[in-house]
Protein backbone atom coordinates (compact mmCIF):
# COMPACT_ATOMS: atom_id res chain seq x y z
CA UNK A 1 0.00 0.00 0.00
CA UNK A 2 1.16 3.54 -0.65
CA UNK A 3 1.36 5.07 2.79
CA UNK A 4 0.89 8.57 1.42
CA UNK A 5 -2.53 7.91 -0.08
CA UNK A 6 -3.89 6.42 3.11
CA UNK A 7 -2.40 9.17 5.21
CA UNK A 8 -4.32 11.72 3.21
CA UNK A 9 -7.48 10.32 4.77
CA UNK A 10 -6.32 8.78 8.03
CA UNK A 11 -4.08 11.55 9.37
CA UNK A 12 -2.31 10.86 12.65
CA UNK A 13 -4.35 13.61 14.34
CA UNK A 14 -7.55 11.83 13.32
CA UNK A 15 -6.30 8.52 14.64
CA UNK A 16 -5.28 10.21 17.93
CA UNK A 17 -8.71 11.71 18.46
CA UNK A 18 -10.31 8.38 17.52
CA UNK A 19 -8.24 6.41 20.03
CA UNK A 20 -8.35 9.07 22.77
CA UNK A 21 -11.49 11.13 22.24
CA UNK A 22 -11.84 14.44 24.09
CA UNK A 23 -14.90 15.32 26.20
CA UNK A 24 -16.55 11.99 25.49
CA UNK A 25 -19.29 10.68 27.82
CA UNK A 26 -22.64 12.30 28.52
CA UNK A 27 -22.56 14.89 31.31
CA UNK A 28 -24.93 16.99 33.39
CA UNK A 29 -26.04 19.71 33.44
CA UNK A 30 -27.36 20.23 29.92
CA UNK A 31 -30.15 22.15 28.20
CA UNK A 32 -30.78 19.95 25.18
CA UNK A 33 -29.87 16.46 24.08
CA UNK A 34 -30.11 15.34 20.47
CA UNK A 35 -29.52 12.04 18.71
CA UNK A 36 -28.35 12.03 15.12
CA UNK A 37 -27.76 9.07 12.84
CA UNK A 38 -26.16 8.59 9.48
CA UNK A 39 -28.71 6.31 7.82
CA UNK A 40 -26.34 5.03 5.17
CA UNK A 41 -23.84 3.50 7.58
CA UNK A 42 -25.57 3.36 10.94
CA UNK A 43 -23.20 5.77 12.71
CA UNK A 44 -24.89 7.52 15.59
CA UNK A 45 -24.14 10.21 18.10
CA UNK A 46 -25.92 11.68 21.10
CA UNK A 47 -24.90 15.25 21.90
CA UNK A 48 -25.73 17.33 24.97
CA UNK A 49 -25.28 21.07 25.06
CA UNK A 50 -25.26 23.56 27.93
CA UNK A 51 -25.32 27.24 26.98
CA UNK A 52 -24.97 30.10 29.45
CA UNK A 53 -25.07 33.80 28.54
CA UNK A 54 -24.49 33.25 24.83
CA UNK A 55 -21.60 30.93 25.50
CA UNK A 56 -21.17 27.20 24.90
CA UNK A 57 -20.48 26.12 28.44
CA UNK A 58 -20.31 22.38 27.82
CA UNK A 59 -20.74 19.84 25.07
CA UNK A 60 -20.72 16.16 25.91
CA UNK A 61 -21.44 13.23 23.68
CA UNK A 62 -21.58 9.53 23.21
CA UNK A 63 -21.77 7.57 20.04
CA UNK A 64 -20.61 4.78 17.89
CA UNK A 65 -19.21 4.99 14.46
CA UNK A 66 -16.18 5.02 12.26
CA UNK A 67 -12.90 6.76 13.02
CA UNK A 68 -13.86 9.79 10.96
CA UNK A 69 -17.17 10.45 12.71
CA UNK A 70 -15.80 9.84 16.18
CA UNK A 71 -12.61 11.85 15.72
CA UNK A 72 -14.46 14.71 14.10
CA UNK A 73 -16.88 14.91 17.02
CA UNK A 74 -13.97 14.97 19.44
CA UNK A 75 -12.30 17.81 17.51
CA UNK A 76 -15.60 19.65 17.42
CA UNK A 77 -15.88 19.67 21.21
CA UNK A 78 -12.36 21.14 21.48
CA UNK A 79 -13.31 23.89 19.08
CA UNK A 80 -16.67 24.96 20.52
CA UNK A 81 -16.54 24.47 24.29
CA UNK A 82 -16.02 27.74 26.12
CA UNK A 83 -16.61 29.83 23.04
CA UNK A 84 -19.26 32.44 22.26
CA UNK A 85 -22.05 30.72 20.35
CA UNK A 86 -21.52 33.01 17.34
CA UNK A 87 -17.80 32.18 17.19
CA UNK A 88 -18.52 28.49 17.55
CA UNK A 89 -21.10 28.64 14.76
CA UNK A 90 -18.50 30.32 12.57
CA UNK A 91 -16.16 27.41 13.18
CA UNK A 92 -18.92 25.02 12.25
CA UNK A 93 -19.40 26.96 9.01
CA UNK A 94 -15.67 26.86 8.30
CA UNK A 95 -15.61 23.11 8.86
CA UNK A 96 -18.64 22.60 6.64
CA UNK A 97 -17.02 24.67 3.88
CA UNK A 98 -13.86 22.61 4.17
CA UNK A 99 -15.85 19.39 3.93
CA UNK A 100 -17.63 20.57 0.80
CA UNK A 101 -14.39 21.62 -0.88
CA UNK A 102 -13.55 18.31 -2.58
CA UNK A 103 -9.93 18.79 -1.58
CA UNK A 104 -9.57 22.23 -3.15
CA UNK A 105 -9.34 24.30 0.02
CA UNK A 106 -6.30 25.06 2.16
CA UNK A 107 -7.75 25.03 5.67
CA UNK A 108 -6.93 27.78 8.16
CA UNK A 109 -5.26 26.24 11.19
CA UNK A 110 -5.98 29.34 13.29
CA UNK A 111 -9.70 28.71 12.81
CA UNK A 112 -9.98 24.96 12.71
CA UNK A 113 -6.94 23.80 14.74
CA UNK A 114 -6.95 19.96 14.69
CA UNK A 115 -9.90 20.17 12.30
CA UNK A 116 -7.50 20.84 9.43
CA UNK A 117 -6.59 17.14 9.54
CA UNK A 118 -9.96 16.45 7.91
CA UNK A 119 -9.09 18.34 4.71
CA UNK A 120 -8.35 15.01 3.01
CA UNK A 121 -11.76 13.64 3.95
CA UNK A 122 -13.38 16.15 1.62
CA UNK A 123 -11.94 14.15 -1.28
CA UNK A 124 -13.96 11.11 -0.21
CA UNK A 125 -17.61 12.11 -0.71
CA UNK A 126 -18.80 8.90 0.93
CA UNK A 127 -17.06 9.93 4.16
CA UNK A 128 -18.02 13.61 4.34
CA UNK A 129 -21.27 12.73 6.10
CA UNK A 130 -19.25 10.84 8.71
CA UNK A 131 -17.12 13.92 9.38
CA UNK A 132 -20.18 16.15 9.69
CA UNK A 133 -22.29 13.92 11.95
CA UNK A 134 -21.17 15.35 15.30
CA UNK A 135 -21.04 18.92 14.01
CA UNK A 136 -24.60 18.76 12.70
CA UNK A 137 -25.84 17.28 15.96
CA UNK A 138 -24.09 20.05 17.89
CA UNK A 139 -25.55 22.78 15.67
CA UNK A 140 -29.02 21.30 16.06
CA UNK A 141 -28.71 20.99 19.84
CA UNK A 142 -27.27 24.49 20.20
CA UNK A 143 -29.99 26.09 18.11
CA UNK A 144 -32.58 24.34 20.24
CA UNK A 145 -30.80 25.33 23.44
CA UNK A 146 -30.74 28.98 22.37
CA UNK A 147 -34.46 28.88 21.59
CA UNK A 148 -35.11 27.08 24.83
CA UNK A 149 -33.21 29.59 27.01
CA UNK A 150 -34.86 32.49 25.18
CA UNK A 151 -38.24 30.97 25.99
CA UNK A 152 -37.34 30.54 29.65
CA UNK A 153 -36.15 34.11 29.89
CA UNK A 154 -39.36 35.51 28.43
CA UNK B 1 -25.98 -10.05 -30.66
CA UNK B 2 -23.47 -12.04 -32.62
CA UNK B 3 -20.83 -12.16 -29.87
CA UNK B 4 -19.68 -15.62 -29.09
CA UNK B 5 -20.44 -17.07 -25.72
CA UNK B 6 -17.65 -18.58 -23.65
CA UNK B 7 -16.96 -22.21 -24.38
CA UNK B 8 -16.68 -23.82 -21.02
CA UNK B 9 -17.40 -27.37 -21.99
CA UNK B 10 -13.70 -28.20 -22.30
CA UNK B 11 -12.67 -27.39 -18.75
CA UNK B 12 -14.56 -27.75 -15.50
CA UNK B 13 -14.59 -24.03 -14.94
CA UNK B 14 -12.51 -21.58 -16.93
CA UNK B 15 -12.58 -18.56 -14.66
CA UNK B 16 -9.84 -16.83 -16.65
CA UNK B 17 -11.92 -17.21 -19.80
CA UNK B 18 -14.89 -15.65 -18.01
CA UNK B 19 -12.73 -12.80 -16.72
CA UNK B 20 -11.62 -11.89 -20.22
CA UNK B 21 -15.23 -10.99 -21.03
CA UNK B 22 -15.30 -8.36 -18.26
CA UNK B 23 -13.01 -5.50 -19.27
CA UNK B 24 -13.33 -3.69 -15.95
CA UNK B 25 -11.74 -6.57 -14.07
CA UNK B 26 -8.35 -5.70 -15.51
CA UNK B 27 -8.28 -2.17 -14.14
CA UNK B 28 -6.32 -1.03 -11.13
CA UNK B 29 -7.53 0.71 -8.00
CA UNK B 30 -5.05 2.65 -5.90
CA UNK B 31 -2.17 1.09 -7.77
CA UNK B 32 -3.35 -2.46 -7.13
CA UNK B 33 -5.29 -4.87 -9.34
CA UNK B 34 -8.99 -4.44 -8.64
CA UNK B 35 -10.40 -7.21 -6.46
CA UNK B 36 -14.15 -6.76 -6.89
CA UNK B 37 -16.04 -8.49 -4.11
CA UNK B 38 -19.16 -6.34 -4.03
CA UNK B 39 -21.29 -8.51 -6.28
CA UNK B 40 -24.23 -8.77 -3.89
CA UNK B 41 -24.64 -5.05 -4.44
CA UNK B 42 -24.16 -5.05 -8.19
CA UNK B 43 -22.24 -7.01 -10.79
CA UNK B 44 -20.16 -6.13 -13.81
CA UNK B 45 -21.32 -6.67 -17.36
CA UNK B 46 -19.57 -8.86 -19.92
CA UNK B 47 -18.96 -7.53 -23.41
CA UNK B 48 -21.67 -9.90 -24.72
CA UNK B 49 -24.27 -7.92 -22.77
CA UNK B 50 -22.86 -4.56 -23.85
CA UNK B 51 -22.63 -5.74 -27.46
CA UNK B 52 -26.21 -7.01 -27.48
CA UNK B 53 -27.57 -3.72 -26.18
CA UNK B 54 -25.46 -1.73 -28.57
CA UNK B 55 -26.33 -3.89 -31.60
CA UNK B 56 -30.02 -3.57 -30.79
CA UNK B 57 -29.79 0.20 -30.42
CA UNK B 58 -27.73 0.58 -33.58
CA UNK B 59 -29.83 -1.69 -35.78
CA UNK B 60 -33.34 -2.29 -34.46
CA UNK B 61 -34.30 0.32 -31.91
CA UNK B 62 -37.63 2.08 -31.84
CA UNK B 63 -40.54 2.20 -29.41
CA UNK B 64 -42.34 -1.11 -28.95
CA UNK B 65 -45.98 -2.15 -29.36
CA UNK B 66 -46.80 1.15 -31.04
CA UNK B 67 -46.34 1.12 -34.77
CA UNK B 68 -46.37 -0.63 -38.07
CA UNK B 69 -43.05 0.52 -39.40
CA UNK B 70 -40.20 -1.93 -39.74
CA UNK B 71 -38.11 -0.78 -36.81
CA UNK B 72 -41.14 -0.75 -34.53
CA UNK B 73 -41.81 -4.36 -35.48
CA UNK B 74 -38.17 -5.39 -35.06
CA UNK B 75 -37.90 -3.65 -31.71
CA UNK B 76 -41.12 -5.29 -30.54
CA UNK B 77 -39.86 -8.69 -31.67
CA UNK B 78 -36.55 -8.12 -29.90
CA UNK B 79 -38.28 -7.01 -26.73
CA UNK B 80 -40.69 -9.94 -26.71
CA UNK B 81 -37.89 -12.36 -27.57
CA UNK B 82 -36.02 -10.98 -24.56
CA UNK B 83 -39.07 -11.76 -22.46
CA UNK B 84 -39.07 -15.34 -23.74
CA UNK B 85 -35.37 -15.73 -22.95
CA UNK B 86 -35.75 -14.35 -19.45
CA UNK B 87 -38.84 -16.48 -18.87
CA UNK B 88 -37.12 -19.69 -19.88
CA UNK B 89 -34.13 -18.73 -17.70
CA UNK B 90 -36.41 -19.23 -14.68
CA UNK B 91 -38.58 -21.98 -16.16
CA UNK B 92 -41.53 -19.66 -16.77
CA UNK B 93 -44.02 -18.91 -19.54
CA UNK B 94 -43.50 -15.83 -21.69
CA UNK B 95 -46.74 -14.12 -20.65
CA UNK B 96 -46.05 -14.49 -16.96
CA UNK B 97 -42.94 -12.30 -16.99
CA UNK B 98 -43.32 -8.57 -16.37
CA UNK B 99 -40.41 -6.21 -16.92
CA UNK B 100 -39.97 -3.60 -14.20
CA UNK B 101 -37.30 -1.10 -13.28
CA UNK B 102 -35.73 -3.36 -10.64
CA UNK B 103 -36.74 -5.88 -8.01
CA UNK B 104 -37.86 -3.06 -5.73
CA UNK B 105 -40.44 -1.98 -8.28
CA UNK B 106 -41.49 -5.59 -8.88
CA UNK B 107 -42.27 -6.04 -5.18
CA UNK B 108 -44.03 -2.67 -4.99
CA UNK B 109 -46.06 -3.68 -8.03
CA UNK B 110 -47.56 -6.61 -6.13
CA UNK B 111 -48.00 -4.61 -2.94
CA UNK B 112 -49.77 -1.73 -4.70
CA UNK B 113 -51.88 -4.04 -6.85
CA UNK B 114 -53.05 -5.77 -3.69
CA UNK B 115 -53.82 -2.40 -2.19
CA UNK B 116 -55.95 -1.60 -5.25
CA UNK B 117 -57.93 -4.83 -5.09
CA UNK B 118 -61.63 -4.47 -4.28
CA UNK B 119 -63.29 -6.28 -1.37
CA UNK B 120 -64.05 -9.84 -2.32
CA UNK B 121 -60.93 -10.20 -4.45
CA UNK B 122 -58.37 -12.72 -3.26
CA UNK B 123 -55.83 -9.88 -3.27
CA UNK B 124 -57.88 -7.63 -1.01
CA UNK B 125 -56.57 -6.83 2.45
CA UNK B 126 -58.17 -5.12 5.38
CA UNK B 127 -58.17 -4.92 9.16
CA UNK B 128 -57.77 -8.40 10.60
CA UNK B 129 -55.69 -9.63 7.68
CA UNK B 130 -51.97 -10.20 8.04
CA UNK B 131 -48.89 -9.74 5.88
CA UNK B 132 -45.88 -11.82 6.82
CA UNK B 133 -42.21 -11.15 6.11
CA UNK B 134 -38.99 -12.18 7.84
CA UNK B 135 -36.49 -10.32 9.96
CA UNK B 136 -33.80 -10.80 7.28
CA UNK B 137 -35.46 -8.87 4.46
CA UNK B 138 -33.83 -6.21 2.36
CA UNK B 139 -35.66 -2.91 2.91
CA UNK B 140 -37.10 -3.46 -0.59
CA UNK B 141 -39.06 -6.44 0.68
CA UNK B 142 -40.01 -4.86 3.98
CA UNK B 143 -40.98 -1.22 3.49
CA UNK B 144 -43.51 -1.89 0.66
CA UNK B 145 -45.34 -4.27 3.03
CA UNK B 146 -45.21 -1.79 5.89
CA UNK B 147 -46.81 0.74 3.54
CA UNK B 148 -49.43 -1.76 2.40
CA UNK B 149 -50.28 -2.57 6.01
CA UNK B 150 -50.64 1.15 6.77
CA UNK B 151 -52.87 1.72 3.74
CA UNK B 152 -55.16 -1.23 4.36
CA UNK B 153 -55.20 -1.63 8.13
CA UNK B 154 -53.68 -5.10 7.83
CA UNK B 155 -51.10 -6.24 10.39
CA UNK B 156 -47.45 -6.84 9.51
CA UNK B 157 -45.83 -9.85 11.15
CA UNK B 158 -42.43 -11.44 10.72
CA UNK B 159 -40.48 -14.61 11.30
CA UNK B 160 -37.50 -13.99 13.61
CA UNK B 161 -33.89 -15.15 13.22
CA UNK B 162 -31.75 -17.59 15.16
CA UNK B 163 -28.35 -16.72 16.56
CA UNK B 164 -26.82 -18.72 13.68
CA UNK B 165 -28.35 -16.44 11.10
CA UNK B 166 -31.18 -18.71 9.99
CA UNK B 167 -34.93 -18.26 10.03
CA UNK B 168 -36.37 -19.34 13.35
CA UNK B 169 -39.33 -21.47 12.29
CA UNK B 170 -40.41 -22.69 15.72
CA UNK B 171 -43.42 -20.34 15.64
CA UNK B 172 -44.05 -20.73 11.91
CA UNK B 173 -47.56 -22.11 12.36
CA UNK B 174 -48.54 -19.23 14.63
CA UNK B 175 -46.97 -16.48 12.56
CA UNK B 176 -48.24 -17.78 9.22
CA UNK B 177 -51.89 -18.51 9.93
CA UNK B 178 -55.40 -18.33 8.48
CA UNK B 179 -55.28 -14.53 8.58
CA UNK B 180 -52.10 -14.37 6.49
CA UNK B 181 -52.78 -13.02 3.01
CA UNK B 182 -49.25 -13.00 1.71
CA UNK B 183 -45.87 -14.29 2.87
CA UNK B 184 -42.98 -12.37 1.31
CA UNK B 185 -39.44 -13.50 1.97
CA UNK B 186 -36.00 -13.56 0.49
CA UNK B 187 -34.58 -16.65 -1.17
CA UNK B 188 -31.08 -15.69 -0.07
CA UNK B 189 -30.25 -12.98 2.44
CA UNK B 190 -28.10 -10.24 0.99
CA UNK B 191 -26.48 -9.60 4.38
CA UNK B 192 -26.25 -13.02 6.02
CA UNK B 193 -25.88 -15.15 2.90
CA UNK B 194 -28.49 -17.55 4.29
CA UNK B 195 -30.53 -19.54 1.77
CA UNK B 196 -34.04 -20.07 3.09
CA UNK B 197 -36.03 -23.32 2.96
CA UNK B 198 -38.56 -22.25 0.35
CA UNK B 199 -40.39 -25.60 0.41
CA UNK B 200 -41.17 -25.44 4.13
CA UNK B 201 -42.46 -21.88 3.91
CA UNK B 202 -44.49 -22.47 0.75
CA UNK B 203 -46.11 -25.55 2.25
CA UNK B 204 -47.23 -23.65 5.34
CA UNK B 205 -48.37 -20.58 3.43
CA UNK B 206 -50.39 -22.55 0.93
CA UNK B 207 -51.90 -24.69 3.67
CA UNK B 208 -53.48 -21.53 5.09
CA UNK B 209 -54.33 -20.05 1.69
CA UNK B 210 -51.68 -17.31 1.71
CA UNK B 211 -49.87 -16.12 -1.39
CA UNK B 212 -46.07 -16.41 -1.50
CA UNK B 213 -43.73 -13.81 -2.97
CA UNK B 214 -40.07 -14.72 -3.22
CA UNK B 215 -37.41 -12.01 -3.40
CA UNK B 216 -34.96 -13.82 -5.66
CA UNK B 217 -32.58 -10.89 -6.17
CA UNK B 218 -29.76 -12.88 -4.59
CA UNK B 219 -30.66 -16.33 -5.87
CA UNK B 220 -31.49 -16.13 -9.58
CA UNK B 221 -27.99 -14.77 -10.37
CA UNK B 222 -26.22 -17.50 -8.43
CA UNK B 223 -27.87 -20.89 -8.89
CA UNK B 224 -30.51 -22.51 -11.09
CA UNK B 225 -33.98 -21.30 -10.14
CA UNK B 226 -37.16 -22.83 -11.54
CA UNK B 227 -40.37 -21.08 -10.60
CA UNK B 228 -42.50 -24.20 -11.02
CA UNK B 229 -40.24 -26.34 -8.86
CA UNK B 230 -40.22 -23.68 -6.14
CA UNK B 231 -44.01 -23.55 -6.02
CA UNK B 232 -44.14 -19.86 -5.17
CA UNK B 233 -46.79 -17.47 -6.52
CA UNK B 234 -44.61 -14.47 -7.32
CA UNK B 235 -40.88 -14.20 -7.82
CA UNK B 236 -38.88 -11.03 -8.35
CA UNK B 237 -35.30 -10.26 -9.29
CA UNK B 238 -33.14 -7.49 -10.62
CA UNK B 239 -30.99 -7.37 -13.77
CA UNK B 240 -27.92 -5.56 -12.52
CA UNK B 241 -27.05 -8.28 -10.01
CA UNK B 242 -26.89 -10.90 -12.77
CA UNK B 243 -24.35 -9.35 -15.11
CA UNK B 244 -27.18 -7.42 -16.78
CA UNK B 245 -27.90 -3.71 -17.10
CA UNK B 246 -29.29 -1.42 -14.45
CA UNK B 247 -32.85 -0.21 -14.95
CA UNK B 248 -34.46 -3.57 -15.53
CA UNK B 249 -36.01 -6.05 -13.13
CA UNK B 250 -38.48 -8.88 -13.40
CA UNK B 251 -41.71 -9.85 -11.73
CA UNK B 252 -42.86 -13.35 -12.45
CA UNK B 253 -46.34 -14.33 -11.33
CA UNK B 254 -48.54 -17.36 -11.79
CA UNK B 255 -50.58 -16.73 -14.92
CA UNK B 256 -53.94 -17.15 -13.26
CA UNK B 257 -52.98 -14.74 -10.49
CA UNK B 258 -51.62 -12.05 -12.80
CA UNK B 259 -54.83 -12.34 -14.82
CA UNK B 260 -56.89 -11.47 -11.73
CA UNK B 261 -54.59 -8.81 -10.32
CA UNK B 262 -55.58 -5.15 -10.70
CA UNK B 263 -53.06 -2.76 -12.26
CA UNK B 264 -50.47 -0.89 -10.25
CA UNK B 265 -49.65 2.05 -12.53
CA UNK B 266 -51.90 3.44 -15.20
CA UNK B 267 -50.81 4.80 -18.55
CA UNK B 268 -50.08 3.88 -22.12
CA UNK B 269 -49.70 0.24 -23.20
CA UNK B 270 -51.55 -1.21 -20.22
CA UNK B 271 -55.06 -0.50 -21.53
CA UNK B 272 -57.73 -2.07 -23.71
CA UNK B 273 -60.54 0.43 -24.12
CA UNK B 274 -60.13 3.93 -22.77
CA UNK B 275 -63.17 6.15 -22.21
CA UNK B 276 -63.06 9.56 -20.58
CA UNK B 277 -64.43 8.24 -17.30
CA UNK B 278 -62.86 4.80 -17.11
CA UNK B 279 -60.84 2.14 -18.92
CA UNK B 280 -60.40 -1.55 -19.24
CA UNK B 281 -57.00 -3.11 -19.00
CA UNK B 282 -54.80 -5.25 -21.18
CA UNK B 283 -54.05 -8.81 -20.11
CA UNK B 284 -50.71 -9.49 -18.40
CA UNK B 285 -47.88 -8.82 -18.89
CA UNK B 286 -48.84 -5.52 -20.64
CA UNK B 287 -51.29 -4.64 -17.86
CA UNK B 288 -48.30 -4.18 -15.56
CA UNK B 289 -46.02 -2.34 -17.97
CA UNK B 290 -47.53 1.13 -18.15
CA UNK B 291 -45.66 3.57 -20.37
CA UNK B 292 -42.70 2.93 -22.65
CA UNK B 293 -40.97 -0.06 -21.06
CA UNK B 294 -37.27 -0.65 -20.44
CA UNK B 295 -36.52 -1.76 -23.97
CA UNK B 296 -32.79 -1.96 -24.55
CA UNK B 297 -32.21 -2.94 -20.93
CA UNK B 298 -34.51 -5.93 -21.45
CA UNK B 299 -32.40 -6.90 -24.46
CA UNK B 300 -29.30 -6.62 -22.28
CA UNK B 301 -30.92 -8.68 -19.55
CA UNK B 302 -31.74 -11.45 -22.00
CA UNK B 303 -28.11 -11.42 -23.16
CA UNK B 304 -27.05 -11.69 -19.51
CA UNK B 305 -29.32 -14.72 -19.04
CA UNK B 306 -27.83 -16.29 -22.17
CA UNK B 307 -24.35 -15.58 -20.89
CA UNK B 308 -25.00 -17.20 -17.51
CA UNK B 309 -26.72 -20.17 -19.17
CA UNK B 310 -23.72 -20.69 -21.43
CA UNK B 311 -21.36 -20.66 -18.46
CA UNK B 312 -23.80 -22.86 -16.56
CA UNK B 313 -25.60 -21.86 -13.38
CA UNK B 314 -24.66 -25.10 -11.65
CA UNK B 315 -21.00 -24.51 -12.48
CA UNK B 316 -21.26 -20.95 -11.20
CA UNK B 317 -22.85 -22.21 -7.99
CA UNK B 318 -20.09 -24.78 -7.47
CA UNK B 319 -17.40 -22.20 -8.20
CA UNK B 320 -18.92 -19.76 -5.73
CA UNK B 321 -19.30 -22.44 -3.07
CA UNK B 322 -15.57 -23.18 -3.32
CA UNK B 323 -14.73 -19.49 -2.99
CA UNK B 324 -17.11 -19.11 -0.06
CA UNK B 325 -15.58 -22.11 1.71
CA UNK B 326 -12.11 -20.63 1.21
CA UNK B 327 -13.24 -17.29 2.59
CA UNK B 328 -15.07 -18.72 5.61
CA UNK B 329 -12.08 -20.92 6.37
CA UNK B 330 -9.67 -17.99 6.09
CA UNK B 331 -11.83 -15.73 8.27
CA UNK B 332 -12.01 -18.44 10.93
CA UNK B 333 -8.21 -18.36 11.16
CA UNK B 334 -7.99 -14.62 11.78
CA UNK B 335 -8.33 -13.57 15.42
CA UNK B 336 -10.85 -10.88 16.15
CA UNK B 337 -12.96 -11.50 13.04
CA UNK B 338 -16.57 -12.58 13.41
CA UNK B 339 -18.85 -13.73 10.61
CA UNK B 340 -22.43 -12.46 10.85
CA UNK B 341 -24.43 -15.30 9.31
CA UNK B 342 -23.96 -19.05 8.81
CA UNK B 343 -20.30 -19.99 8.99
CA UNK B 344 -20.53 -23.09 6.80
CA UNK B 345 -21.38 -23.31 3.10
CA UNK B 346 -24.48 -25.36 3.85
CA UNK B 347 -27.63 -23.56 2.64
CA UNK B 348 -25.71 -20.32 2.21
CA UNK B 349 -24.56 -18.25 -0.71
CA UNK B 350 -21.50 -16.16 -1.39
CA UNK B 351 -22.42 -13.01 0.53
CA UNK B 352 -20.28 -13.10 3.68
CA UNK B 353 -20.68 -10.35 6.27
CA UNK B 354 -18.03 -9.92 8.92
CA UNK B 355 -16.89 -7.54 11.61
CA UNK B 356 -13.38 -6.95 12.93
CA UNK B 357 -13.10 -6.26 16.66
CA UNK B 358 -12.24 -2.66 17.35
CA UNK B 359 -12.42 -1.47 13.73
CA UNK B 360 -15.56 0.14 12.40
CA UNK B 361 -16.79 -1.44 9.13
CA UNK B 362 -16.45 1.91 7.37
CA UNK B 363 -12.77 2.00 8.23
CA UNK B 364 -12.44 -1.65 7.22
CA UNK B 365 -13.90 -0.88 3.79
CA UNK B 366 -11.80 2.24 3.28
CA UNK B 367 -8.58 0.52 4.30
CA UNK B 368 -9.33 -2.46 2.05
CA UNK B 369 -9.96 -0.03 -0.82
CA UNK B 370 -6.43 1.26 -0.32
CA UNK B 371 -5.19 -2.17 -1.36
CA UNK B 372 -7.64 -2.46 -4.26
CA UNK B 373 -10.21 -4.69 -2.55
CA UNK B 374 -13.83 -3.57 -3.04
CA UNK B 375 -16.28 -4.76 -0.37
CA UNK B 376 -19.50 -3.16 0.77
CA UNK B 377 -19.83 -1.68 4.23
CA UNK B 378 -22.90 -0.46 6.04
CA UNK B 379 -26.24 -2.03 6.91
CA UNK B 380 -26.76 -3.30 3.35
CA UNK B 381 -30.35 -2.05 3.30
CA UNK B 382 -31.18 -4.58 6.00
CA UNK B 383 -30.92 -2.48 9.15
CA UNK B 384 -33.08 -4.81 11.29
CA UNK B 385 -30.58 -7.62 10.66
CA UNK B 386 -27.75 -5.48 12.03
CA UNK B 387 -29.89 -4.66 15.04
CA UNK B 388 -30.67 -8.35 15.56
CA UNK B 389 -26.98 -9.20 15.75
CA UNK B 390 -26.09 -6.04 17.71
CA UNK B 391 -23.68 -4.62 15.15
CA UNK B 392 -23.97 -1.08 13.77
CA UNK B 393 -22.92 -2.27 10.32
CA UNK B 394 -20.83 -4.98 8.70
CA UNK B 395 -18.28 -5.37 5.94
CA UNK B 396 -19.51 -7.76 3.29
CA UNK B 397 -17.55 -9.65 0.67
CA UNK B 398 -19.57 -11.34 -2.06
CA UNK B 399 -18.00 -13.33 -4.86
CA UNK B 400 -19.40 -14.22 -8.25
CA UNK B 401 -18.58 -16.16 -11.38
CA UNK B 402 -15.49 -14.10 -12.21
CA UNK B 403 -13.76 -14.12 -8.83
CA UNK B 404 -10.73 -16.28 -8.15
CA UNK B 405 -9.23 -18.04 -5.13
CA UNK B 406 -6.31 -15.61 -5.22
CA UNK B 407 -8.77 -12.72 -4.89
CA UNK B 408 -10.16 -14.34 -1.75
CA UNK B 409 -6.58 -14.57 -0.50
CA UNK B 410 -6.06 -10.90 -1.35
CA UNK B 411 -9.08 -10.05 0.80
CA UNK B 412 -7.78 -12.17 3.67
CA UNK B 413 -4.37 -10.48 3.43
CA UNK B 414 -6.18 -7.16 3.25
CA UNK B 415 -7.98 -7.96 6.50
CA UNK B 416 -4.62 -8.67 8.18
CA UNK B 417 -3.45 -5.31 6.86
CA UNK B 418 -6.56 -3.62 8.28
CA UNK B 419 -5.84 -5.14 11.68
CA UNK B 420 -2.23 -3.96 11.59
CA UNK B 421 -3.17 -0.46 10.47
CA UNK B 422 -5.81 -0.05 13.14
CA UNK B 423 -3.77 -1.83 15.78
CA UNK B 424 -6.55 -4.28 16.53
CA UNK B 425 -6.23 -7.65 18.25
C1 LIG C 1 -32.39 -9.46 -1.43
C2 LIG C 1 -32.49 -8.16 -2.14
N1 LIG C 1 -33.70 -7.63 -2.40
C3 LIG C 1 -33.83 -6.46 -3.04
C4 LIG C 1 -32.75 -5.74 -3.48
C5 LIG C 1 -32.98 -4.44 -4.19
O1 LIG C 1 -32.52 -4.47 -5.51
P1 LIG C 1 -32.81 -3.22 -6.46
O2 LIG C 1 -32.16 -2.06 -5.79
O3 LIG C 1 -32.16 -3.58 -7.75
O4 LIG C 1 -34.28 -3.06 -6.57
C6 LIG C 1 -31.48 -6.26 -3.23
C7 LIG C 1 -30.26 -5.54 -3.63
O5 LIG C 1 -29.96 -4.42 -3.33
C8 LIG C 1 -31.35 -7.47 -2.54
O6 LIG C 1 -30.15 -7.98 -2.27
Amino acid sequence: MTEGSNESLYQEIILDHYRNPHHKGLRDPFDIEVHHVNPTCGDEVTVRVKVVDGQVQDVSYDGQGCSISQASTSVMTDLVIGRKIDDAMEKAEAFLTLMQSRGTLEPDEDVLEDGIAFAGVSRYPARVKCALLGWMAWKDATAQAVAHTAEEAS
Amino acid sequence: MTSTLPDLTATPYDVEGVRRDFAILSREVNGRPLVYLDNASSTHKPRQVLDAERAFLEQHYSNVHRGVHTLSQEATDGYEQARTTVASFIGARHDDVVFTKNVTEAINLVAYSMGNAPAGSQFHLGAGDEICVTEMEHHSNLVPWQLLAQRTGATLRWLPLTDEGRLDLTELDAVVNERTKILAFTHQSNLLGTINPVDVLVRRAHAVGALVLLDAAQSVPHFPVDVTALGVDFLAFTGHKLVGPTGVGVLWGRGELLAEMPPFMGGGSMIEVVEMASSTYAPPPERFEAGTPVISQAIGLAAACDYLSAVGLDKIAAHEAALTARLLDGLRRIDGVRVIGPDTTEMRGSAVSFVIDGVHPHDVGQTLDEVGVAVRVGHHCAAPVCRRYAVPATARASSYLYNTPSEIDALLEGIEHVKRFWGAA
